[in-house]
């Protein structure tokens, strides 16, 4: 029989299931094959609200969905042309993404009664009628797979975890994905269990077999490469690339990397990375606390480290008052902040961005420090690559904000030189002729370095406010509003570094939609839209928070109309009527999950009456 | 760059006294302990400059600006995890952590159970005045059941902590008690605790005489008994913790517990293997591990 190739700009494609049924190994194989293969690829993990969930249960649904295109893309999407569910529960949560006429592929072996039950169906839906809109492919994944691995002596057990490769494979073979890609992962992944690699490999190919052979399918379609600048690409996930924007940081400024840290989603995993560089030159502490964590750091920075501490909202909580002894003590410090949603516990596995204003100002007295935050999960290399050079040229406490959304998200990464990455100059002081602790750099205001060890720079720091220049400690009352004014013109000095800022589209106009952070791929997608229909729409995303760019505020007054989306209640959106004065409106949304795009466009038809 | 030769003369005690003098009460026990720290480090015989003092907050915690080395005063309870670092940053210093009893055992008791389990290599003072001094008087985790404080004023109902017993069982590597009474055997104590590879603990008694009524220096004096004296074998870890768990008329003092067979973290971390202290290497990560680590990626 042969078949029809059909060439398609996009698809999106969801897989769903239990959290055991590998929807995320298989989601990251297709989408690393897809980078190697050049398209442009965007991804959105969705992790289980309950890690423990029973199985066939609501709470323990696992999701990855992908997004791969012949064109510039910004977000995994907002709803889904196939949708690969493994059980019934994985359908109930997932059918309302899939668009209308959409590629419903389902394994029926889990649509037992019990599986029904526990998902909530009254009736089985794939029999009742209810889902006329959609192209329903019915598929035993389980016996199929079981009958493709009948030989390999395995248990059923066993053989039934190779199904998620059955379904990939059915996937690869739809969507023309390259197959060796995934062969070769297989092989390296289960390099010490030779009959994990056999097996798996069958279930791969029996899928790509069974969409040969069945009727079902009678077209496959085909996306060409995108076209990307030359170089070389990977596909990143944010905190990979925040973990490799400190090792590069650490190997331009040749300070050794200290990474103090405690376990928390979404931060852990930076740990994880760096923690793989130890024979590289770079120190992981995995510490008793996230105040032990950043303590350490502190502790490396003062001998002359570059010390970088990580975590999310209710660890940067516990590290507030160690950030403040930095801003203090005027020595170098990042801090990752990966957000997720709050307060308190929140929903650990979802998306928000109300830290803000935490980061801001979590902390006790007048604490001014330098907040840039990453929008994509390629652009978290260059931004904290970029905290850990306000860090050390400006000698103060940093911090890189990152959400959950971009952090566990992926695209391609065009892996950069380091000899191209700008330089990060370090001094340490060592002659003692003049020296005293506070006394500041003329241009950036920035104290000396001095590290202990160092003959005759002897000289003691701390939390109790220093006398100008002496650094002894001092009750002076014009002193004390001296070094607060002091310690603010630094960090605002920092503005003198920031580049003029990008704007999409007109420089003035009716609408400039301003964002920060992880909304960057919604509100761009949305702007491009617009803009392509003709609206007077612009788009300015912010990576500097504090101090905010200096050409911001005349940008602002050229527009009619600011709107600012945020998932969170309007925390930017403080913070630019108060600095502005300027009526902006909000658009927020806190459901722990990110921006649709046609939540955005929506709202711009709405600003401009279109 | 290699460590700085010195050239410089045998150092005395007086090169350490500080540009600043100490704002304790007069009489209050802390002075003999920055005393006996002085001739501690000279005996040792390093630099000014290889020495890092690093202190929590507490009258106690305010060592470091009275002595002339390198110094940091930190957070209430967070001078372990700070110098921790610290020595990672640089671990040809000797690191030495000043404190007060509510500092290392209330408010830091997570992070000193931490840091012995992790045997880091420093010299941990706590002047243990039963008290919390620089808040004026309040109950601390070694204050004694029934003693009556500002917090306590119908007397503390809480059982104290036993820190030497406590070190000894969460891996300290050293383990001494003094008495501030006695600045000639805790100068001694301390100058070992700097010699030792590994986590050293000195508790000391270091009365605070405006707030502590019950634990003076004569209530010390007439109890305090030198191990020593006892006749004890420091390496018996099982008799150390009896002599720990001893509190009464007599209270032992001097060296519990050395252990000198376990490696202190900074032995055991290998990016410090080679090449001397961080601060002073050529470069954080060279560019061929630069580029096998882009490699990695790949
Ligand atoms: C986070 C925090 N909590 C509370 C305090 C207030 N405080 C300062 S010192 C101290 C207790 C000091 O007791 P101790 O450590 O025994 O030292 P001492 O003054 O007795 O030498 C307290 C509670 C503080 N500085 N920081
Ligand atoms: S209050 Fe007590 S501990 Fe503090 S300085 Fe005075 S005597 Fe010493
Ligand atoms: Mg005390």
């Amino acid at each position: 029989m042969t078949k029809q190739v059909q060439t398609i700009k996009e698809v999106t494609i969801l897989f769903a299931g239990d959290s055991g049924d590998g929807s995320q190994t298989i989601g990251t194989v297709v989408t690393d094959a897809s980078a190697i293969a050049g398209n442009d690829v965007s991804t959105l993990p969705d992790y289980p609200a309950e890690i423990r969930a029973p199985a066939g249960s609501l709470a323990g649904i696992s999701g990855f969905q992908l997004r791969l295109s012949s064109h510039a893309i910004h977000t995994p999407g907002d709803t889904c042309d196939v949708l690969v569910v493994m059980n019934p529960a994985a359908l109930k949560v997932n059918i309302d993404r899939l668009k209308p006429n959409g590629i419903l592929i389902v394994n029926t072996d889990n649509f037992a009664r019990r599986n029904l039950r526990l998902a909530g169906y009254e009736r089985n839906p794939l029999e009742d009628g209810s889902l006329p809109r959609f192209q329903v492919f019915p598929v035993e994944l389980t016996r199929l797979t079981r009958s493709a691995l009948e030989d390999t002596g395995l248990s059923q057990r066993e053989m039934d975890r190779c199904k998620n490769f059955f379904a990939l494979g059915m996937v690869c073979w739809l969507y023309n994905r390259p197959v060796d890609y995934t062969i070769r992962w297989i092989k390296e992944k289960y390099a010490r269990r030779p009959q994990y690699v056999e097996a798996n490999t069958l279930a791969f190919k029996g899928g790509i077999a069974y969409c040969d052979m069945t009727e079902q399918f009678a077209t496959s379609y085909e996306v060409k490469p995108a076209k990307f600048p030359p170089g070389t690409y990977r596909n990143i996930e944010g905190n990979m690339a925040t973990a490799l924007g400190l090792v590069a940081a650490s190997q331009k400024s040749g300070l050794t990397l200290v990474y103090g840290s405690y376990p928390i989603t979404p931060a852990s995993n930076i740990l994880h990375e760096l923690a793989k560089y130890r024979n590289f030159g770079v120190i992981t502490m995995q510490m008793e606390d996230e105040i032990a964590s950043v303590g350490v750091a502190i502790g490396a920075a003062f001998s002359g480290a570059l010390g970088v501490t990580g975590s999310s909202g209710p660890g940067i909580a516990l590290k507030a008052e160690a950030i403040n002894l930095a801003v203090m003590v005027e020595l170098p410090l990042v801090i990752c902040s990966i957000q997720r949603v709050g307060p308190s516990t929140g929903m650990p596995t979802k998306t928000e961005q109300a830290d803000l204003l935490q980061m801001l100002y979590g902390r006790n007295g007048e604490s001014p420090l330098p907040v840039i935050a990453a929008s994509r999960p390629s652009d978290c290399f260059e931004t904290v690559y970029e905290a850990c050079q306000i860090a050390v040229k400006y000698m103060t406490p940093v911090i890189f904000m990152s959400d959950l959304y971009i952090a566990f998200g992926a695209e391609p990464w065009r892996i950069p030189k380091v000899s191209d990455l700008p330089p990060i100059p370090v001094t340490f002081r060592t002659d003692s002729e003049g020296f005293h602790p506070y006394l500041r750099d003329e241009k950036t205001l920035g104290r000396p370095w001095a590290v202990p060890g160092t003959p005759g720079l002897e000289h003691r720091i701390g939390g109790l406010e220093k006398e100008n220049i002496t650094g002894h400690v001092s009750y002076d009352p014009e002193n004390h509003e001296g070094m607060i004014r002091l310690r603010a013109e630094k960090v605002a000095r920092i503005a003198d570094d920031i580049p003029p800022t990008e704007i999409l589209g007109e420089s003035e106009g009716e609408l400039l939609v301003l964002g920060w952070g992880g909304t960057y791929g919604a509100i761009r997608t949305a702007v491009e839209h617009k803009l392509e229909e003709g609206a007077s729409v612009s788009h300015v995303h912010l990576r500097y928070l504090n101090p905010l760019p200096k050409d911001l505020g005349d940008i602002l007054k050229r527009f009619g109309k600011v709107l600012i989306p945020e998932l969170n209640l309007g925390q930017l959106l403080q913070l630019v009527r108060a600095r502005y004065l300027l009526e902006a409106i909000g658009l927020n949304k806190v459901q722990g999950q990110p921006f649709h795009v046609f939540e955005i466009e929506s709202k711009i038809d709405e600003l401009l009456k279109r | 760059m290699a460590k700085h030769e010195s050239i410089k003369a045998v150092p005395t005690a007086k090169d350490f006294r500080g540009s600043v003098s100490p704002d304790w009460c007069p009489g209050c026990g802390d002075f003999g302990v920055l005393r006996a720290l002085e001739m501690a480090c000279a005996k040792l015989g390093r630099e000014n400059h290889d020495y890092l003092t690093i202190g929590g907050i507490g009258c106690s915690s305010n060592l470091p600006g009275y002595i002339n080395t390198y110094g940091m005063h930190t957070l209430h309870g967070r001078t372990l995890p700070i110098a921790t670092g610290a020595k990672l940053g640089n671990h040809d210093l000797t690191v030495i952590v000043t404190g007060g009893d509510g500092d290392g055992y209330g408010i830091g008791g997570n992070h000193f159970v931490h840091t012995m389990r992790r045997n880091v290599d420093l010299l941990y003072v706590v002047m243990n005045n039963q008290i919390y001094g620089l808040t004026i008087g309040q109950a601390s985790p070694t204050s004694r059941m029934g003693m009556k404080t500002k917090s306590t004023p119908f007397g503390n109902v809480e059982a104290p902590l036993n820190p030497v017993a406590m070190a000894i069982i969460a891996g300290a590597t050293y383990v001494a008690r003094g008495f501030s009474g006695d600045t000639r055997h805790i100068t001694e104590l301390m100058y070992q605790g700097m010699e030792h590879k590994g986590f050293a603990l000195v508790d000391i008694f270091s009365p605070c005489i405006t707030f502590n009524k019950d634990n003076t220096f004569p209530f010390f004096k007439q109890r305090v008994k030198k191990l020593e004296e006892i006749g004890h074998d420091p390496s018996d870890m099982q008799a150390a913790i009896e002599q720990g768990m001893v509190w009464g008329d007599e209270i032992p003092v001097g060296l519990f517990y050395q252990d000198t067979s376990r490696a202190p973290l900074d032995e055991l971390e290998p990016v410090l293997g080679e090449g001397g202290p961080i601060a002073h290497r050529e470069l954080g990560i060279t560019k061929e591990q630069g580029d096998a680590i882009i490699k990695r990626m790949m």
